[in-house]
This record gives structure tokens, sequence and C-alpha cells, in this order.
């Protein structure tokens, strides 16, 4: 199947080149080939609603991945259809860039509102000199930016040993966001001395309410309205979103209607029982997230096919800052080699990576670790569990319900066979919550 | 990469020409004229009501009443309710129809008692931090299906009720502004305050390549 499909577009492209043209069906008799069969793969791009907006290729089928509802959900009623959290298929993924209908969400308890730009309004008001209400229109007036930045779930690495990279790794993307910066409109309301935290909210029935220092606001935080180009989509907050780079995904509220400057935190819903533990480590590490890399290819699920030239490649990334060096290991971190950065290198963004290499058909596990522009580097799952002193068992219980920032090197396994598989090491999870 | 640097409006001929604009199109004569009076003679007080941009309108009454209330009472409005009175609310407002007649038997998550650590309630009452927050989390997110439609009396009332059957406040006390700040949640101390952040600050577990 594969190879036919190769075929075929090598004999597309000769076509074109005779006739100096497009691949137009006389272009392809011409060459040779049977335009009957040809014809039949351009007539869907021809149509009008394609013209219109472009289609993929019907040999291209990536999807995101649905997860299953939690535990959580399953004991709640709720008014409104659940829509469940869905992955980015990471090991589909070329660039840094994730296609917006790709981009993972997480699961809405209320539903995506669906909002009328020419309504919705962003109200900045708390701590200021002057508490003022922003229509759409007038946001596109203030000056914006476009900056490339991740976005990632806390709870990203929900099952550290799952049998793919989107299961591991899927709840996260990165985008193109643009916006106007936070500190823009802050500088619009001006802000009073006793100013030192804000609230944000948003339009959805949940009204997610989240706290973030000011000293962040005033950073990098976006109040965006574009995303890859096009207006922010309506399951990543249309009209209007917040972008907090390097932070939790929780802190990036969608659907922004209102910005309140205050004096503390103020450990809303959000904020507290599910979502902040009486841990005070974990709590300490809320906000952004450390350095990160993992392999998208080869990697679990995936078969070598033959042996000889590969190239290994990944992402990199860390909330801190920009990657300095990413090293891949074949021999599962007995010796590391540094991988070549495939460009743009950005603060706070995917950073693609990748290492030539010569499968020789021994058993390999492939490995990468990142260290960032302040020299922070990746940990091993080993020394990860001892910063928190838990032993293994302890480390995967408590992985989902309280530690997320899960940045240990990711191992990824190619048997004899060349299939790749998860390199963890099984576990005999220990659920205590208390650790 | 912070923003602080973008271009924005600095200069006065720009501000200038933005509220002459505004005075167009919104401020009658006279008013205008007491505007133009403020900025040739006093920039500072026409910076308190005009943004750099010239663009925003202020809050409607309307807006003003929606409210978001901080964890210690900050703008919480007035208005008074008790447990007897928010047993009430709890059954006429519908809340009964998710939580259960007595805020226990569901279908939906129990209001009354659990724990946190045994998981058997995802959302005890107890554990939030703050009375006050639970009051702000009522007034606008519930009930689930028509959020907003309580009154502040309402809320202070049901949010009474929930404090009393959950044994934090006695049956006959009286939630304002002033009392609901004063009540001290059992698992508060359990919550440390998150802490600033800096760009410069070291966060989270990472190894770090120096000593
Ligand atoms: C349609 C069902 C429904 C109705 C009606 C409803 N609730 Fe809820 N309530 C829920 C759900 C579901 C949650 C959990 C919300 C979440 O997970 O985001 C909840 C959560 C809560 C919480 C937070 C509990 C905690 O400890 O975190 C409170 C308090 C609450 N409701 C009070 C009320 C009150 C008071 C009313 C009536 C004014 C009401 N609810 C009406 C479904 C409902």
């Amino acid at each position: 199947m594969k190879r036919t499909n190769r075929d075929r577009r090598r004999f597309l492209k000769q076509g074109a080149a005779v006739a100096g043209l497009v691949a137009t069906p006389q272009a392809l008799e011409l060459a040779g080939g049977s335009a009957a069969a040809a014809a039949q793969t351009v007539v869907d791009h021809n149509a009008l609603e394609s013209v219109l907006y472009g289609k993929r290729s019907r040999f291209v089928t990536t999807t995101r991945e649905v997860e299953g509802r939690s535990h959580s959900e399953q004991t709640l009623i709720r008014p409104h259809p659940h829509r469940p959290s869905a992955r980015t298929p990471l090991a589909e993924l070329t660039g840094t860039i994730t296609p917006t209908p790709l981009h993972f969400t997480t699961q809405h308890h209320y539903g995506i509102p669906d909002i009328n730009p020419d309504e919705h309004t962003l109200r900045v008001e708390g701590l200021v000199d002057r508490p003022l209400v922003f229509t759409m229109d007038e946001l596109r007036r203030l000056p914006f930016v476009s900056r490339v930045y991740f976005l990632e779930c806390v709870g990203n690495r929900p099952n550290p040993r799952a049998e793919t990279v989107t299961g591991t790794h899927g709840r996260m993307g990165c985008s193109e966001w643009t916006g106007v910066p936070l500190s823009v409109l802050l500088d619009e309301v001006g802000l009073r001395d006793a100013a030192s935290w804000i609230v944000a909210e948003a339009a959805d029935g949940g009204k997610h309410t989240k706290s973030i220092p000011l000293g962040k606001a005033l950073d990098d935080v976006l109040v965006a309205y574009g995303q890859n180009g096009e207006p922010v989509r309506p399951d990543h907050g249309y009209p209007l979103r917040l972008v907090v780079p390097g932070f939790e995904g929780i802190y990036n509220v969608k659907w922004l209607k209102r910005i309140k400057v205050v004096d503390q935190p103020y450990l809303s819903f959000q904020e507290h029982s599910r979502f902040l533990t009486p841990n005070p480590k974990t709590q300490r590490d809320a906000y952004d997230f450390g350095p990160n890399s993992v392999i998208t290819q080869p990697s679990g699920g995936q078969e070598l096919q033959a042996h000889g030239a590969h190239v290994i490649s990944g992402l990199a990334w860390s909330g801190s800052g920009a990657v300095r060096k990413v090293e891949v290991s074949t021999d599962g971190g007995a010796t590391y080699r540094e991988a070549e950065l495939a460009g743009p290198v950005l603060p706070k963004a995917h950073t693609r990576f990748y290492l030539p290499w010569r499968w020789n058909g021994e058993e390999a596990v492939l490995q990468s670790r990142c260290l960032d522009e302040r020299d922070q580097l990746q940990p091993t799952e080993a020394e990860y569990a001892r910063y928190w002193n838990l032993t293994r068992g302890q480390l995967y219980g408590t992985v989902q319900s309280q530690l997320g920032h899960c940045n240990w090197i990711q191992p990824w396994k190619v048997g004899r066979d060349g299939k790749v598989t998860n390199g963890l090491e099984p576990v005999d999870v220990v659920v205590d919550v208390h650790a | 990469m912070s923003e602080r640097n973008i271009a924005r409006w600095t200069a006065c001929a720009t501000r200038g020409a933005v509220v002459s604009a505004r005075r167009r199109t919104r401020l009658g004569g006279a008013v205008a004229l007491l505007a133009a009076a403020l900025l040739s003679g006093g920039a500072l007080q026409a910076q308190e009501t005009v943004s750099p941009s010239g663009l925003g309108r202020p809050l409607t009454d309307a807006e003003q009443h929606d409210r978001i209330v901080g964890p210690e009472g900050a703008d919480l409005p007035p208005g008074s309710g008790t447990a007897a009175e928010g047993e009430m609310v709890f059954a006429r407002r519908g809340c009964s129809a998710c939580h259960g007649p007595t805020g226990l038997e569901g279908p939906s998550i129990a209001l009354v008692g659990g724990d946190i650590t045994t998981r058997s309630n995802y959302f005890p009452i107890r554990h939030w931090p703050f009375a006050p927050s639970i009051w702000d989390y009522i007034r606008r997110v519930m009930p689930y299906d028509r959020p907003g439609i309580l009154s502040d009396d309402e809320t202070y009332a049901v949010t009474a009720w929930l404090l009393y059957r959950n044994g934090i406040i006695q049956q006959e006390e009286v939630m304002t502004a002033e009392t609901l700040a004063e009540v001290r949640m059992p698992g508060r101390d359990d919550y440390q305050q998150p802490g600033t952040w800096t760009p410069e600050t070291r966060r989270g577990f990472r190894i770090l390549t120096e000593p």
C-alpha cells in the first residue's frame, strides 16, 4: 500500500514535469500512466469545498486520541454532554507546531461555550486606577505580539508506562499565539501599589478561575485571539484565552472574560481539592515545567522495518526558557551523543531534535535528555523518585493524583524484531495519597 | 521573553488625539470643555479616567455586581442568611435535585462530609481553605444548570447551611460579609499560600549541572 502511494506521487510529479503544468489527466496520459486511476485521487481536491478550505490527503488520517473518563467524571451528574480529553498524536507529527485540530484538549466539564465575538468583552478590574471593559474589536486595536509557546497539561505523563508516545506524553502541543501582552492591558487600567496577583476568569459555565503572580502576568503572559494564524478555535478558548508560557496548562484560562487585579492568591475551586494537595513540596512547584524531552520516532508501538540508516527524532522543551542542548543515548543512558536541533529554537517552545543512527539489528534502548538555557538537566526516573523521597511503586501511585511535572527521561526499547516498546520497567504501583 | 518593551502609546500628543476623538463621540459640549481643560491643565487627573490608548469603557452597574470574592472576604456584598433559610433555598432553587435533599444523597457529589485523603468524596466542603470562596463559587457557578440565579442573600443562606451541615458553624449563626470572613475552615492549615514568582527564581525539580 505504502509503495503504491509513493509510486503514484513520483508519477504525478513526472506527469507535471512533462506537461510543464499541474498534473492534469492529460499530462498523466503523456507520462504513460493510467489517467483514470490518477484522476480519482485528484477529483476530491477539485471540489469547491476543498478549494475553499484545503483538505489533507486521503492517505493522511491522523486524529487526536480520545481518553477514557476519569473516575471522578463517572461519579458526577452534569447537565452538559461530557466532552472527553483528547491527546496530541505526537508520533505522527513533524516539526514543532501542532496543527490546531490535533492539539490536545482537556475534558470540558461545562461543554464548549458558543461565544459570539461581537458580544464578548474582557473586563480588567480590581486594584487598578480605572476598571475597563474592552470589546474584541478594541483588543485588536492594541499592540500585539506573535510568539511560539508549548502548552502542556500538568497531568501529562498520566501513565509513564503507556505503550505509545501519545499515551505517555500526548497532553501537550505547541502553537504560535497572537495577542495583546497582558502587561499592555494592565498599563491601560493602571496598577495600584497593593497589586501583587491577578485572577483570571473564564466565560464557561464553571467560570474557571485561576490566580497568577503579578510578576508572571507582567512578564510574558498573552491575552491571545490568534492561534497558528487563525482565530483561536472554540475548544481552545474562542474568542479569547490566556497564554501563560511555561506554566501548567490549567493557568491558560480559555474563553477569558475577566482579569481581576488582587493582593493575594485566591485558592478558588480550581486551585485546591483535586488540583492542589496539602503537600508543601507539590505546592511550591505548581508553576512552570522543568526541562523535558521525548523521542517520538522511533517510539512505542512502531516497528523498524530494516537494518541500516534511521533517524532518531523527538521534541525537547522547558518552562524556564530555551533548550540549550539535547543528548540522545542508544544504550539506555550509558553513553550520550549530542543531537542536532532542527530549529527554530525558541524559549518555552517545542524544539525538534534528531540524531542519525544505524540500527544493526541488536537490541537498543533509545532515550533523550534536555539541558535548558539555565543549565537545568532533565532527570532520570531514579533521580526524580529520590528527590520526592518515594519508592518507584509510590512514585507511580502518586503520578496522576498529585505530582504532575513528570519530566523524567523516557526510554524506548528496540527489540531484535524491530518492535519498539516502552523501556520503563514494570512496577507494582503503591497507591498512597499521603506520600 | 518579557513583553515589557513592546511599542505602545507614549507620546502625549497621541493621548491628546485619542481623547479628543472620545470627546467627539461620547462627551457633550460642556463636559468636553472640562475634559480639555483637565488635559491641558492637569495631566494627572486625566490619567486616572482615560487609558493610554483611550480604548475601553467603565463597568456597568450589572457588571460591577458580578464579582469575584476574595478568600478572606474582599468584595463580599451586603446581605445575610442563616442555615434554616439555606435549607429552604437548597430545595427551592433545585440544588437538591443533584446533591440530594440533605446534600448527601446525590445523584451528584455529596456536599456533606467526606475526606480528601480517602477519596471517598472528591470535593469535601471541609477541605476548602476559605469560607468566602464557597460563597463565591456558589454565587458564580451554581446551580450547575442555571448559574447566577441565586441572590446574594440566598447565597449567604445556602452557604450557612452547608457550613452548618459540615459541622463548621453553629445552626443559629447568621452569615454576613463580616461573619463569613471570620469562619475558620478546618483544612485551612493544610494549604501553604503559593509563593510568588519572578523570572529569575529556579523552581521545581531540576538537576542543575552547576554545583
Ligand atoms: C445539575 C446538577 C447540579 C445542581 C442543580 C446543583 N449542583 Fe452543585 N455541583 C454539581 C456538580 C456536578 C458539581 C461539581 C462541579 C465540578 O466538578 O466542576 C457541583 C459542585 C458544587 C459545590 C462544590 C463542592 C465542593 O466541595 O467542591 C457546591 C458548594 C455546590 N455544588 C452547591 C450547589 C448549590 C448551593 C446548588 C443550588 C443553588 C447546586 N449546587 C446545584 C451539580 C449540581
